[in-house]
């Protein structure tokens, strides 16, 4: 038995055979060969090249659907390499002064333009190199009139290869897959990309044996622990399968938790919703029985834009949304742009510390103009479903009473326009340490609070989260983050308002017990947690836990 | 002939994608775009004459345009550049 180690890009266990990815240019001998008719030449590897561009646009159309735009990009990137002037010149160029066979020429280019990458600084423009190769390949592909290779197999396998390139991931045979393991390859490759789309166990930066000894042993995919198993032992394959099928029945098990009510063995009952940053995730949300969508963020509208979206533009956003939940609530975070989350045309000053400065509600009130917009689309939308709108970042009763006035205008608007709005509700992000100890002024004001404990974490304990130097001082189980929590719901229920959780501490399982002995009302989680969160509170006997609570 | 000065943006830099967007960009003119970094010029119009800058963030990259329409290019690839880039 060998083991390898690698890192894992998706989680779980894969057992089957291995297969090492046969390129078809792995050991392509190309000879130079004199010709006479240098043209010919040139015109043969014209011909090919159409081809190549023809190849590249059907990938691009088959990509498209498989890992989407941002991921089939790379394609038509391939098409522009191929026609760029430089390199189709230095190809003929070769043929032409030489009078070389075009194989040649294209191999001979091939080296010297991945050469150029390879010998740059950063890992990001080194690693085009292998673009290069592969539309270099693909040309003497055509040019030697073979077959594109891939898996020849009956059986589903485990690939080993060096590093995929886009065009042969897009090309394998999915379900022959079992899992990727490559040699090289980040946590941003294709090959990666494509393993989570796909939900299968992976590793990448694998220290394995770069050569085909593994063909047809067996082999065992860790994608837990980001190990790989060759030949394994007996141990190892038992312990493996027990794992794998233990994971098979804990999906299964979370299946039979659909349908179900989120209420304790005391008969406590929750809302388990689900945080969105895209329709795209709707999907998603229904597959994974959330009761609605907690925090829906409507950023993604602004950051896509290269203007500020229209009314119009909201409004075709989120009126399917509110369709498409129908009866269950979805609330909208309105904009939060500011800090991490930057928009170029609002040309907003740089600031020095852009977490505590010009963000989310504090644009909108500085600029009502833009806020206007987004409640407007919003109300519109609202008449279609169970909106709900939520302010971010507030710290004080005066911003809410503002908000209120604004909305007051929008709506008053609206109405002498004649046109149909319904009547959301309307909450506040309770996300600062000011607007979490002043929640019984606050709770007055509004409809809900949803806690965002990310930022309320980070302006608690004066702790910058994404900086990773900090991480032994970052407790997010931290007793001062649990008392604000507890404070703000005692003060929701106080006002008669509910009282839920969007941050990330809402899908920290560990904590499940303590926010349900809390009387927190409502969890928004990232779908896929909502059904391990809701096994929990299945299991949970609220008054038992009370009994012996950890104090906090 | 125009020139744009611009301090590049982008945390990745000039990566393939935006490269290819900007050689569409480019490519839509008839004028000469020309990308020049620390004195070292590529063609806008070809993918690999970008690439090969290794643009960078913060990098300070002028590009010229010469020829006919090379207003209508300024607005267009300029625009192309803050927005993107």
């Amino acid at each position: 038995m060998q083991v390898y180690s690698g890192k894992s890009v998706f989680g779980g266990v894969a057992i089957g055979k291995i297969q090492v990815y046969a390129r078809e240019d792995d050991g392509r001998q190309v000879k130079r060969i004199r010709v006479e008719d240098a043209e010919a030449e040139v015109i043969r590897c014209r011909e090919a090249t159409k081809e190549a561009m023809a190849q590249l646009g059907r990938l691009y159309e088959k990509a498209l659907q498989e890992v989407g735009e941002a991921n089939a990009a790379i394609f038509e990137i391939h098409q522009m390499m191929l026609e760029d002037g430089d390199y189709q010149e230095s190809i003929e160029n070769i043929i032409r002064t030489q009078s070389v066979n075009a194989e040649y020429a294209v191999a001979q280019t091939a080296d010297n333009f991945s050469q150029m990458f390879a010998s740059m600084e950063d890992d990001y423009m080194r690693g085009r190199a292998a673009d290069v190769k592969d539309i270099s390949g693909r040309l003497l592909t055509i040019l030697q009139g073979g077959e594109k290779t891939g898996i020849h197999t009956q059986e589903p396998v485990i690939i080993v290869a060096d590093d995929l390139a886009p065009s042969e991931t897009v090309q394998l045979d999915k379900d022959k897959v079992l899992s990727f393991v490559t040699i090289h390859g980040s946590s941003n490759s294709h090959t990666a990309i494509l393993a989570r789309t796909m939900g299968i166990p992976s590793l990448i930066g694998t220290a394995l044996p770069p050569d085909e000894t593994l063909d047809g042993k067996l082999g065992i995919v860790d994608g837990t622990n980001g190990l790989f198993y060759v030949d394994p032992d007996e141990e190892t394959y038992a312990r493996l399968q027990q794992a794998q099928r233990e994971e098979a029945e804990k999906r299964q098990l979370l299946q039979t938790l659909k349908g179900r009510e989120n209420i304790t063995l005391d008969g406590q009952k929750i809302m388990l919703y689900a945080n969105i940053g895209n329709s795209k995730d709707l999907a998603v949300v229904l597959q994974n029985d959330a009761g609605g969508i907690g925090l829906f963020r409507s950023e993604f509208i602004y950051l896509e834009s290269d203007h500020y979206p229209t009314e119009e533009e909201q409004f075709r956003v989120y009126k399917p949304v509110a369709e498409t939940m129908g009866q269950k609530r979805v609330i909208i975070r309105t904009l939060d742009i500011g800090a991490d989350k930057q928009c170029d045309y609002f040309e907003m000053a740089k600031e020095e510390n852009p977490a505590l400065g010009c963000r989310a509600i504090r644009i909108c009130l500085t600029r009502p103009e833009i806020f206007k917009t987004q409640l407007r689309a919003l109300f519109r939308a609202s008449a279609y479903g169970k909106l709900a709108i939520m302010y971010p970042m507030i710290t004080s009763v005066g911003e809410v009473r503002r908000i209120r006035e604004i909305v007051e205008e929008v709506k008053r608007e609206l109405d002498s326009q004649g046109i149909q709005y319904g009547n959301p509700e309307q909450g506040i992000m309770i996300e600062t340490p000011a607007a979490a100890i002043i929640s019984d002024q606050l709770a007055g004001e509004v409809d809900f609070f949803s806690i965002g404990t990310n930022d309320l974490t980070q302006y608690l304990l004066a702790i910058d989260r994404q900086n990773t130097a900090l991480d032994e001082f970052y407790d997010p189980h931290h007793p001062a983050v649990l008392r604000m929590i507890s404070l703000v719901v005692e003060n929701a229920h106080k006002a008669g308002i509910w009282a839920g959780i969007c941050g990330e501490l809402g899908a920290d399982t560990e904590l499940t017990r303590e926010f349900l002995a809390m009387g927190v009302d409502e969890l928004s989680v990232s779908p896929g947690k909502i059904l391990p969160i809701r096994k929990i509170v299945l299991e949970t006997d609220v008054a038992e836990y009370k009994k012996n609570r950890p104090g906090i | 002939m125009r020139e744009f000065k611009y301090v590049i943006t982008d945390p990745e830099g000039i990566h393939a994608r935006p490269a290819g967007e900007l050689v569409k960009a480019a490519k839509a003119f008839t004028c000469s775009v020309k990308l020049s970094k620390d004195g070292k010029a590529g063609d806008c119009k070809k993918i690999f004459g970008i690439m090969g800058l290794g643009v960078k963030k913060g990098n300070e990259v002028i590009l010229t345009f010469d020829g006919d329409d090379e207003d209508a290019a300024y607005e267009a690839v300029s625009k192309f550049m803050q927005e993107n880039l």
